[in-house]
């Protein structure tokens, strides 16, 4: 299977919204495989079909004041916060060539990350019931996903850089008042996006692109 | 007159939430359109209808849980 690789950079969040959409399309009508979109995002929180007004800690005009723009999205999971010190991955898959499984989906999108951060020399491991990638109590990655004909969009993304952290302040990630942490935070040391990007994407080909 | 159950999501779901309904009753709906939103974890599914014809009947709201095999919806094809 074919695996189109879509690297967006740095890219506002409505316009990679956009890309989505096309390429969801695109596969649903089998115009193409599969696909992988990978970008880092201006600061944005998103907030899923599971959020409330309860999962932000300040009014929606306080938190574009800051210049951190919000949408209500139709992903699954709450409140999320994308900036450009993430790696976030928008995995276009047809699960009817893999399993038609939505919580197998999940576990290997939990796998693809657990694995590519291995890579890294940082053992995060998975929560039963507590869907994402944690440090102890700390969560360095989250999910999100949404499925339409058995077509997966929206996806994950990894915190790597330590200064953008603080912006979930605006938030309760996932609606609860859990802690998160980043690639740099936990290794001690500065990592660019690249590192985790090639990790990432060599994990996803191997997974996914050769069914 | 056609029912729209919930099929099965994957292995050990037994149950997911109505998140959005597409149309409202009495509203034209064609094969293959999105009808119904279901969230599971940390995902949504969109459920096509099966079928063309009118949406005559729901049998649950948005945030209602249903299990699988359950009928959400009547469609009137004739």
């Amino acid at each position: 299977m074919d695996l189109k690789i879509i690297d967006l950079g740095l890219v506002d969040y409505l316009e990679a919204w956009d890309i989505q959409k096309d390429t969801l399309a695109k596969v649903i009508n089998n115009d193409l495989d599969s696909a992988l979109i990978l970008c880092r995002h201006y600061p944005v929180v998103t907030l899923g079909r599971g959020a409330s007004q309860e999962s932000l800690r300040f009014g929606n005009e306080w938190i574009r004041a800051r210049g951190v723009k919000l949408y209500n999205v139709e992903r699954g999971g709450d409140a999320t916060y994308h900036g450009p010190g993430q790696l976030t991955v928008y995995p276009l898959l047809n699960l009817g060539y893999f399993k038609k499984d939505i919580h197998w989906f999940l576990r290997e999108l939990e796998s693809l990350i657990i694995s590519s951060l291995a890579d890294l020399n940082l053992p995060v491991s998975r929560v039963e019931g507590f869907t994402g990638a944690w440090i102890g109590n700390k969560k360095i990655a989250s999910i999100g996903i949404a499925i339409k004909h058995w077509v997966t969009y929206h996806g994950l993304s990894i915190n790597i850089k330590k200064d953008d952290l603080a912006n979930f302040g605006l938030i309760r990630p996932c609606g609860m008042d859990i802690k998160v942490t980043s690639l740099e935070e936990e290794l001690g040391r500065q990592v660019s996006v690249e590192e985790a990007r090639s990790s990432l994407l060599n994990k996803f080909s191997g997974r996914f692109g050769n069914n | 007159m056609v029912n729209v159950i919930l099929p099965e999501l994957g292995e050990g779901i037994t149950k997911a939430t109505i998140s959005y309904w597409f149309f409202k009753v009495g509203e034209k709906v064609k094969e293959k359109d999105d009808l119904v939103e279901l969230t599971t974890d940390k995902a949504t599914f969109n459920l096509p209808s099966p079928c063309s014809g009118v949406l005559s009947g729901i049998t649950h709201s948005e945030g209602d849980s249903v299990e699988v095999g359950q009928v959400l919806a009547l469609i009137d094809n004739t």
